[in-house]
Protein backbone atom coordinates (compact mmCIF):
# COMPACT_ATOMS: atom_id res chain seq x y z
CA UNK A 1 0.00 0.00 0.00
CA UNK A 2 1.63 3.28 -1.44
CA UNK A 3 -0.22 5.30 -0.40
CA UNK A 4 -0.40 8.64 1.66
CA UNK A 5 -0.21 7.81 5.86
CA UNK A 6 -0.77 10.63 7.74
CA UNK A 7 -1.37 11.41 11.52
CA UNK A 8 -2.51 14.30 12.85
CA UNK A 9 -1.94 14.38 16.69
CA UNK A 10 -0.37 16.27 19.80
CA UNK A 11 2.15 14.61 21.77
CA UNK A 12 -0.22 14.89 25.00
CA UNK A 13 -2.30 13.07 23.79
CA UNK A 14 -3.35 9.45 24.94
CA UNK A 15 -5.82 8.62 22.16
CA UNK A 16 -2.88 9.61 19.86
CA UNK A 17 -0.80 7.31 21.16
CA UNK A 18 -3.30 4.64 20.78
CA UNK A 19 -3.16 4.74 16.76
CA UNK A 20 1.18 5.67 17.08
CA UNK A 21 1.27 2.09 18.53
CA UNK A 22 -0.85 0.20 16.47
CA UNK A 23 0.97 1.72 13.22
CA UNK A 24 4.00 0.93 14.94
CA UNK A 25 2.93 -2.83 15.50
CA UNK A 26 2.33 -2.92 12.36
CA UNK A 27 5.15 -1.97 11.28
CA UNK A 28 2.90 0.95 8.68
CA UNK A 29 5.28 3.92 7.79
CA UNK A 30 3.10 7.38 8.43
CA UNK A 31 4.04 11.03 8.79
CA UNK A 32 3.08 12.96 11.97
CA UNK A 33 2.11 15.95 12.03
CA UNK A 34 2.01 17.36 15.59
CA UNK A 35 -1.10 19.96 16.10
CA UNK A 36 -1.09 22.77 18.54
CA UNK A 37 -4.76 21.88 20.45
CA UNK A 38 -5.10 25.82 21.30
CA UNK A 39 -4.53 26.41 17.23
CA UNK A 40 -5.73 23.63 15.64
CA UNK A 41 -4.53 23.84 11.93
CA UNK A 42 -7.17 24.30 9.33
CA UNK A 43 -6.30 21.31 7.67
CA UNK A 44 -7.48 19.32 10.69
CA UNK A 45 -10.52 21.36 10.79
CA UNK A 46 -11.12 19.79 7.52
CA UNK A 47 -10.37 16.54 8.72
CA UNK A 48 -12.43 16.23 11.42
CA UNK A 49 -15.31 18.88 11.08
CA UNK A 50 -17.46 17.01 13.43
CA UNK A 51 -15.66 16.43 16.74
CA UNK A 52 -12.13 18.59 15.67
CA UNK A 53 -9.88 16.75 17.64
CA UNK A 54 -6.91 14.32 17.70
CA UNK A 55 -6.23 12.10 16.55
CA UNK A 56 -6.83 12.21 12.57
CA UNK A 57 -5.63 9.26 10.19
CA UNK A 58 -5.62 10.51 6.48
CA UNK A 59 -4.86 7.34 4.09
CA UNK A 60 -4.73 8.48 0.86
CA UNK A 61 -6.29 11.76 1.15
CA UNK A 62 -9.54 10.23 3.25
CA UNK A 63 -9.89 10.87 6.93
CA UNK A 64 -10.55 8.49 9.51
CA UNK A 65 -11.42 10.18 13.20
CA UNK A 66 -11.60 8.73 17.07
CA UNK A 67 -9.42 6.86 18.46
CA UNK A 68 -10.39 3.13 18.30
CA UNK A 69 -12.46 2.91 15.18
CA UNK A 70 -9.01 4.46 13.84
CA UNK A 71 -7.50 1.38 15.46
CA UNK A 72 -9.82 -1.02 13.76
CA UNK A 73 -9.40 0.60 10.33
CA UNK A 74 -5.44 0.07 10.61
CA UNK A 75 -6.44 -3.23 11.68
CA UNK A 76 -8.31 -4.30 8.21
CA UNK A 77 -6.07 -2.39 6.10
CA UNK A 78 -2.85 -3.78 7.22
CA UNK A 79 -3.03 -7.49 8.39
CA UNK A 80 0.25 -8.30 9.89
CA UNK A 81 0.23 -8.17 13.73
CA UNK A 82 -3.63 -8.62 14.02
CA UNK A 83 -4.68 -7.00 16.80
CA UNK A 84 -8.26 -8.50 17.03
CA UNK A 85 -9.20 -12.71 17.60
CA UNK A 86 -10.42 -14.38 14.57
CA UNK A 87 -13.64 -16.08 16.36
CA UNK A 88 -16.76 -13.64 16.14
CA UNK A 89 -17.76 -14.05 19.71
CA UNK A 90 -13.62 -12.97 20.58
CA UNK A 91 -13.63 -10.33 18.72
CA UNK A 92 -17.17 -9.12 20.58
CA UNK A 93 -15.27 -9.38 24.07
CA UNK A 94 -12.18 -7.78 22.86
CA UNK A 95 -14.81 -4.63 21.17
CA UNK A 96 -17.06 -4.70 25.07
CA UNK A 97 -13.54 -4.31 26.61
CA UNK A 98 -12.66 -1.30 24.39
CA UNK A 99 -15.94 0.28 24.49
CA UNK A 100 -15.81 -0.18 28.42
CA UNK A 101 -12.36 1.54 28.54
CA UNK A 102 -14.12 4.13 26.40
CA UNK A 103 -16.61 5.15 28.97
CA UNK A 104 -14.81 4.44 32.09
CA UNK A 105 -11.53 6.28 30.90
CA UNK A 106 -13.64 8.92 31.03
CA UNK A 107 -12.87 9.15 34.56
CA UNK A 108 -9.32 9.28 34.39
CA UNK A 109 -9.13 12.20 31.87
CA UNK A 110 -11.29 13.76 34.61
CA UNK A 111 -8.72 13.80 36.92
CA UNK A 112 -6.64 16.05 34.86
CA UNK A 113 -9.13 18.22 34.06
CA UNK A 114 -11.02 18.40 37.65
CA UNK A 115 -10.63 19.49 41.38
CA UNK A 116 -12.64 19.62 44.48
CA UNK A 117 -15.98 17.29 44.59
CA UNK A 118 -15.45 16.83 40.65
CA UNK A 119 -12.55 15.51 41.06
CA UNK A 120 -13.40 13.19 43.94
CA UNK A 121 -16.22 12.01 41.85
CA UNK A 122 -13.57 11.29 39.21
CA UNK A 123 -11.16 9.34 41.92
CA UNK A 124 -14.18 7.00 43.09
CA UNK A 125 -14.91 6.52 39.09
CA UNK A 126 -11.12 5.14 38.44
CA UNK A 127 -11.30 3.37 41.26
CA UNK A 128 -14.57 1.42 40.64
CA UNK A 129 -13.33 1.36 36.67
CA UNK A 130 -9.78 -0.57 38.15
CA UNK A 131 -11.85 -2.74 40.19
CA UNK A 132 -13.82 -4.36 37.23
CA UNK A 133 -11.26 -4.72 35.12
CA UNK A 134 -9.19 -6.39 37.47
CA UNK A 135 -12.20 -8.57 38.92
CA UNK A 136 -13.25 -9.36 35.14
CA UNK A 137 -10.13 -9.68 33.20
CA UNK A 138 -9.04 -12.54 31.59
CA UNK A 139 -6.33 -15.09 33.20
CA UNK A 140 -2.97 -14.83 33.90
CA UNK A 141 -1.85 -13.93 30.76
CA UNK A 142 1.29 -11.33 29.44
CA UNK A 143 -1.41 -8.94 27.62
CA UNK A 144 -5.44 -8.74 27.12
CA UNK A 145 -4.24 -9.71 23.72
CA UNK A 146 -2.96 -12.89 24.66
CA UNK A 147 0.85 -13.58 24.38
CA UNK A 148 0.85 -10.67 22.16
CA UNK A 149 -0.64 -7.03 22.32
CA UNK A 150 -4.22 -6.82 21.42
CA UNK A 151 -6.61 -4.31 20.74
CA UNK A 152 -7.91 -4.44 24.27
CA UNK A 153 -3.91 -3.73 25.39
CA UNK A 154 -3.73 -0.70 23.54
CA UNK A 155 -7.44 0.84 24.54
CA UNK A 156 -6.29 0.17 28.07
CA UNK A 157 -2.39 1.15 27.58
CA UNK A 158 -3.51 4.74 27.31
CA UNK A 159 -5.39 4.84 29.80
CA UNK A 160 -2.65 2.72 32.41
CA UNK A 161 0.16 5.16 31.26
CA UNK A 162 -1.19 8.54 31.46
CA UNK A 163 -2.63 7.33 34.94
CA UNK A 164 0.44 7.32 36.17
CA UNK A 165 0.68 10.79 35.25
CA UNK A 166 -1.94 11.92 36.75
CA UNK A 167 -0.59 10.54 39.92
CA UNK A 168 1.95 12.03 39.99
CA UNK A 169 0.53 15.40 39.13
CA UNK A 170 -2.15 15.01 42.07
CA UNK A 171 0.30 13.51 44.14
CA UNK A 172 -2.07 10.47 45.04
CA UNK A 173 -1.58 6.56 44.61
CA UNK A 174 -4.73 5.73 43.06
CA UNK A 175 -3.55 2.32 41.19
CA UNK A 176 -1.72 0.64 43.72
CA UNK A 177 -0.06 -2.96 43.34
CA UNK A 178 -1.51 -4.10 46.78
CA UNK A 179 -4.72 -3.19 45.22
CA UNK A 180 -4.53 -4.64 41.72
CA UNK A 181 -1.49 -7.25 40.82
CA UNK A 182 -2.88 -8.55 37.64
CA UNK A 183 -3.50 -4.95 36.19
CA UNK A 184 0.16 -3.95 37.55
CA UNK A 185 1.71 -6.89 35.75
CA UNK A 186 0.09 -6.27 32.50
CA UNK A 187 0.80 -2.56 32.91
CA UNK A 188 4.50 -3.36 33.33
CA UNK A 189 4.20 -5.66 30.86
CA UNK A 190 2.69 -3.40 28.73
CA UNK A 191 5.14 -0.32 28.37
CA UNK A 192 8.18 -2.43 28.66
CA UNK A 193 7.16 -4.23 25.50
CA UNK A 194 9.74 -3.16 22.80
CA UNK A 195 7.39 -1.20 20.26
CA UNK A 196 5.40 0.57 23.21
CA UNK A 197 8.25 1.37 25.31
CA UNK A 198 10.10 3.66 22.04
CA UNK A 199 6.94 5.11 21.57
CA UNK A 200 5.59 6.76 25.14
CA UNK A 201 5.84 10.63 25.74
CA UNK A 202 8.26 11.27 28.76
CA UNK A 203 6.28 11.14 32.28
CA UNK A 204 8.02 13.98 33.52
CA UNK A 205 7.40 15.84 30.63
CA UNK A 206 3.66 15.48 30.80
CA UNK A 207 3.70 16.14 34.66
CA UNK A 208 5.31 19.58 33.55
CA UNK A 209 2.84 20.55 30.33
CA UNK A 210 -0.37 18.93 32.80
CA UNK A 211 1.00 21.30 36.03
CA UNK A 212 0.95 24.43 33.76
CA UNK A 213 -2.40 24.01 31.85
CA UNK A 214 -4.17 22.87 34.99
CA UNK A 215 -2.94 26.58 36.44
CA UNK A 216 -3.59 28.79 33.10
CA UNK A 217 -7.32 26.81 33.16
CA UNK A 218 -7.44 27.89 36.92
CA UNK A 219 -6.43 31.26 36.51
CA UNK A 220 -8.94 31.69 33.26
CA UNK A 221 -11.83 30.65 35.65
CA UNK A 222 -10.69 32.79 37.65
CA UNK A 223 -11.14 36.16 35.43
CA UNK B 1 -24.01 -26.67 15.39
CA UNK B 2 -26.93 -25.86 17.49
CA UNK B 3 -28.25 -22.01 17.07
CA UNK B 4 -29.48 -20.98 19.98
CA UNK B 5 -30.15 -17.56 20.24
CA UNK B 6 -32.20 -15.79 23.11
CA UNK B 7 -32.40 -11.80 22.95
CA UNK B 8 -32.74 -10.38 26.51
CA UNK B 9 -34.25 -6.87 25.80
CA UNK B 10 -37.10 -3.99 26.64
CA UNK B 11 -39.87 -3.29 24.42
CA UNK B 12 -38.85 0.84 24.75
CA UNK B 13 -35.79 0.66 24.49
CA UNK B 14 -34.45 1.85 21.42
CA UNK B 15 -30.59 -0.04 21.85
CA UNK B 16 -32.76 -3.00 22.27
CA UNK B 17 -34.66 -2.65 18.74
CA UNK B 18 -31.49 -2.14 17.01
CA UNK B 19 -30.58 -6.10 17.94
CA UNK B 20 -34.35 -7.02 16.68
CA UNK B 21 -34.14 -5.24 13.40
CA UNK B 22 -30.67 -6.86 12.71
CA UNK B 23 -31.33 -10.17 13.47
CA UNK B 24 -34.98 -9.97 11.29
CA UNK B 25 -32.75 -8.62 8.49
CA UNK B 26 -30.27 -11.54 8.74
CA UNK B 27 -33.44 -13.52 9.50
CA UNK B 28 -32.50 -15.31 12.52
CA UNK B 29 -34.73 -17.41 14.60
CA UNK B 30 -34.84 -16.43 18.56
CA UNK B 31 -35.99 -16.37 21.53
CA UNK B 32 -37.32 -12.64 22.92
CA UNK B 33 -36.93 -12.77 26.36
CA UNK B 34 -38.74 -9.02 28.14
CA UNK B 35 -37.18 -7.52 31.11
CA UNK B 36 -38.70 -6.21 34.24
CA UNK B 37 -35.93 -3.02 34.58
CA UNK B 38 -37.14 -2.40 37.97
CA UNK B 39 -36.75 -6.26 38.72
CA UNK B 40 -33.85 -7.73 36.56
CA UNK B 41 -33.80 -11.82 36.13
CA UNK B 42 -30.90 -13.47 37.34
CA UNK B 43 -30.41 -14.23 34.08
CA UNK B 44 -29.68 -10.60 32.69
CA UNK B 45 -27.53 -9.83 35.89
CA UNK B 46 -25.25 -13.35 35.23
CA UNK B 47 -24.79 -12.24 31.76
CA UNK B 48 -24.01 -8.78 31.72
CA UNK B 49 -22.68 -8.75 35.01
CA UNK B 50 -21.08 -5.49 34.53
CA UNK B 51 -22.96 -3.19 33.36
CA UNK B 52 -26.51 -5.32 34.34
CA UNK B 53 -28.16 -3.57 31.13
CA UNK B 54 -29.75 -5.05 28.16
CA UNK B 55 -30.00 -5.91 25.09
CA UNK B 56 -27.83 -8.91 25.72
CA UNK B 57 -27.43 -11.84 23.00
CA UNK B 58 -26.70 -14.91 24.00
CA UNK B 59 -25.59 -17.53 21.74
CA UNK B 60 -25.24 -21.27 22.75
CA UNK B 61 -25.04 -19.95 26.30
CA UNK B 62 -22.59 -17.33 25.40
CA UNK B 63 -23.28 -13.47 26.20
CA UNK B 64 -22.48 -10.65 24.19
CA UNK B 65 -23.28 -7.16 25.18
CA UNK B 66 -23.60 -3.30 24.09
CA UNK B 67 -26.28 -3.26 21.17
CA UNK B 68 -23.64 -1.84 18.49
CA UNK B 69 -21.02 -4.67 19.27
CA UNK B 70 -24.03 -7.28 19.22
CA UNK B 71 -24.94 -6.10 15.66
CA UNK B 72 -20.90 -6.07 14.66
CA UNK B 73 -21.10 -9.58 15.99
CA UNK B 74 -24.66 -10.36 13.92
CA UNK B 75 -23.33 -9.38 10.75
CA UNK B 76 -19.71 -11.52 11.44
CA UNK B 77 -21.71 -14.96 12.79
CA UNK B 78 -24.68 -14.42 10.00
CA UNK B 79 -22.44 -13.63 7.24
CA UNK B 80 -23.79 -14.85 4.40
CA UNK B 81 -26.85 -12.80 4.13
CA UNK B 82 -27.70 -8.95 4.15
CA UNK B 83 -24.08 -7.72 5.37
CA UNK B 84 -25.22 -4.61 7.31
CA UNK B 85 -21.75 -2.89 7.59
CA UNK B 86 -19.95 -2.55 4.14
CA UNK B 87 -16.84 -4.88 3.16
CA UNK B 88 -14.25 -1.87 2.27
CA UNK B 89 -12.31 -0.49 5.62
CA UNK B 90 -12.61 2.98 4.62
CA UNK B 91 -16.62 2.69 4.26
CA UNK B 92 -16.87 0.37 7.57
CA UNK B 93 -14.58 2.57 9.21
CA UNK B 94 -17.54 5.31 8.22
CA UNK B 95 -20.19 3.30 9.49
CA UNK B 96 -18.36 3.26 12.69
CA UNK B 97 -17.91 6.68 13.45
CA UNK B 98 -21.21 7.79 12.51
CA UNK B 99 -23.33 5.26 14.74
CA UNK B 100 -20.50 6.01 17.37
CA UNK B 101 -21.87 9.50 16.89
CA UNK B 102 -25.13 8.42 17.48
CA UNK B 103 -24.77 6.59 20.79
CA UNK B 104 -22.94 9.51 22.19
CA UNK B 105 -24.88 12.83 20.57
CA UNK B 106 -28.20 11.57 19.73
CA UNK B 107 -28.83 10.01 23.03
CA UNK B 108 -26.95 12.68 25.14
CA UNK B 109 -29.59 15.56 23.05
CA UNK B 110 -32.74 13.00 24.02
CA UNK B 111 -31.42 12.88 27.94
CA UNK B 112 -31.53 16.81 27.51
CA UNK B 113 -34.48 17.23 26.03
CA UNK B 114 -35.95 14.22 28.97
CA UNK B 115 -34.72 17.47 31.10
CA UNK B 116 -36.16 19.86 28.96
CA UNK B 117 -39.51 19.55 30.52
CA UNK B 118 -38.55 20.78 34.12
CA UNK B 119 -36.92 23.71 32.28
CA UNK B 120 -38.39 26.87 31.25
CA UNK B 121 -37.47 29.98 28.91
CA UNK B 122 -33.80 30.21 28.02
CA UNK B 123 -32.88 27.32 29.28
CA UNK B 124 -35.60 24.86 27.10
CA UNK B 125 -34.43 27.28 23.64
CA UNK B 126 -31.05 25.91 25.10
CA UNK B 127 -31.71 22.89 24.89
CA UNK B 128 -33.96 22.36 21.71
CA UNK B 129 -30.97 24.41 19.87
CA UNK B 130 -28.29 21.85 20.83
CA UNK B 131 -30.89 18.92 19.55
CA UNK B 132 -31.29 19.99 16.34
CA UNK B 133 -27.55 21.54 16.08
CA UNK B 134 -26.86 17.33 16.12
CA UNK B 135 -29.93 16.27 13.68
CA UNK B 136 -28.70 19.00 11.35
CA UNK B 137 -25.08 17.23 11.48
CA UNK B 138 -26.65 13.89 10.85
CA UNK B 139 -29.53 15.24 7.97
CA UNK B 140 -26.06 17.04 6.40
CA UNK B 141 -24.58 13.60 6.56
CA UNK B 142 -27.44 11.66 5.27
CA UNK B 143 -27.23 14.30 1.92
CA UNK B 144 -29.40 12.74 -0.87
CA UNK B 145 -28.55 9.57 -0.29
CA UNK B 146 -31.63 6.88 0.14
CA UNK B 147 -29.75 5.83 3.83
CA UNK B 148 -26.79 6.85 5.38
CA UNK B 149 -24.93 3.81 4.08
CA UNK B 150 -26.02 4.91 0.55
CA UNK B 151 -27.85 2.55 -1.25
CA UNK B 152 -28.51 0.13 1.01
CA UNK B 153 -30.08 0.11 4.48
CA UNK B 154 -26.70 -0.93 7.17
CA UNK B 155 -25.46 -0.35 10.51
CA UNK B 156 -26.13 3.63 10.56
CA UNK B 157 -29.40 3.60 9.86
CA UNK B 158 -30.19 0.17 12.16
CA UNK B 159 -27.88 2.55 15.27
CA UNK B 160 -29.97 5.61 14.72
CA UNK B 161 -33.65 4.64 13.13
CA UNK B 162 -34.93 3.14 16.41
CA UNK B 163 -34.62 6.40 18.14
CA UNK B 164 -37.51 7.36 15.52
CA UNK B 165 -40.06 5.72 18.45
CA UNK B 166 -39.39 8.24 20.41
CA UNK B 167 -39.95 10.86 18.56
CA UNK B 168 -43.26 11.68 19.02
CA UNK B 169 -42.83 11.84 23.12
CA UNK B 170 -40.00 13.98 22.48
CA UNK B 171 -41.80 16.71 20.06
CA UNK B 172 -45.07 16.78 22.67
CA UNK B 173 -42.71 17.53 25.95
CA UNK B 174 -40.28 19.86 23.73
CA UNK B 175 -42.54 21.54 22.27
CA UNK B 176 -41.30 21.28 18.47
CA UNK B 177 -41.56 19.51 15.11
CA UNK B 178 -38.77 17.44 13.71
CA UNK B 179 -40.21 17.50 10.27
CA UNK B 180 -39.94 20.78 10.40
CA UNK B 181 -36.82 21.14 11.14
CA UNK B 182 -35.10 18.44 9.59
CA UNK B 183 -37.36 17.35 6.38
CA UNK B 184 -34.73 15.02 5.22
CA UNK B 185 -34.31 12.71 8.63
CA UNK B 186 -38.23 12.35 8.29
CA UNK B 187 -38.03 11.63 4.42
CA UNK B 188 -35.23 8.70 5.54
CA UNK B 189 -37.50 7.59 7.83
CA UNK B 190 -40.68 6.81 5.99
CA UNK B 191 -38.00 5.22 3.77
CA UNK B 192 -37.09 3.08 6.70
CA UNK B 193 -40.14 2.75 7.86
CA UNK B 194 -41.65 0.38 4.78
CA UNK B 195 -38.97 -2.73 5.57
CA UNK B 196 -40.49 -5.52 6.97
CA UNK B 197 -37.52 -5.57 9.71
CA UNK B 198 -37.88 -1.77 11.01
CA UNK B 199 -41.74 -1.75 10.40
CA UNK B 200 -42.62 -5.08 12.68
CA UNK B 201 -40.09 -3.99 15.50
CA UNK B 202 -40.40 -0.44 16.33
CA UNK B 203 -42.99 0.17 19.02
CA UNK B 204 -45.94 2.43 18.67
CA UNK B 205 -45.02 5.66 19.41
CA UNK B 206 -48.20 6.48 21.35
CA UNK B 207 -47.35 3.56 23.58
CA UNK B 208 -43.98 5.30 23.79
CA UNK B 209 -45.73 8.17 24.98
CA UNK B 210 -47.63 7.11 27.65
CA UNK B 211 -44.54 4.78 28.78
CA UNK B 212 -42.73 8.07 28.55
CA UNK B 213 -45.48 9.84 30.43
CA UNK B 214 -45.10 7.57 32.96
CA UNK B 215 -41.84 7.74 33.75
CA UNK B 216 -41.73 11.21 34.37
CA UNK B 217 -44.31 10.81 37.02
CA UNK B 218 -42.17 8.14 38.51
CA UNK B 219 -39.10 10.54 38.28
CA UNK B 220 -40.99 13.43 39.61
CA UNK B 221 -40.85 15.86 36.64
CA UNK B 222 -44.81 16.34 36.42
Amino acid sequence: MGEELKLHGAWISPFVYRVIWALKLKGVPYEYIEEDLSNKSPLLLKYNPVHKKVPALVHAGKPICESMIIVEYIEETWPQYPLLPIDPYERAMARFWVKFAEEKGDAVWALFRTSGEEQEKAMKGTLEMLKTIEEHSPDAKKFFGGDKIGIVDIAFGAIGYWLGVVEELLGVALFEAHAFPRLHAWLKNFTEAPKIKENLPGRDELVVFVRSWRAERLLASQN
Amino acid sequence: MSNEVVLLDFWASMFGMRIRIALAEKGVKYEHREEDLRNKSDLLLKMNPIHKKIPVLIHNGKPVCESLIIVEYIDEVWKDKCPLLPSDPYQRAQARFWADFVDKKVYEVFKGVWLMWAKKGEEHEAAKKEFFEIFKILEGELGDKPYFGGETFGFVDISFITFYSWFHAYETFGKFSIEAECPKIIAWVKRCMQKESVAKTLPDQKKILEYAVQLRKRFGLE
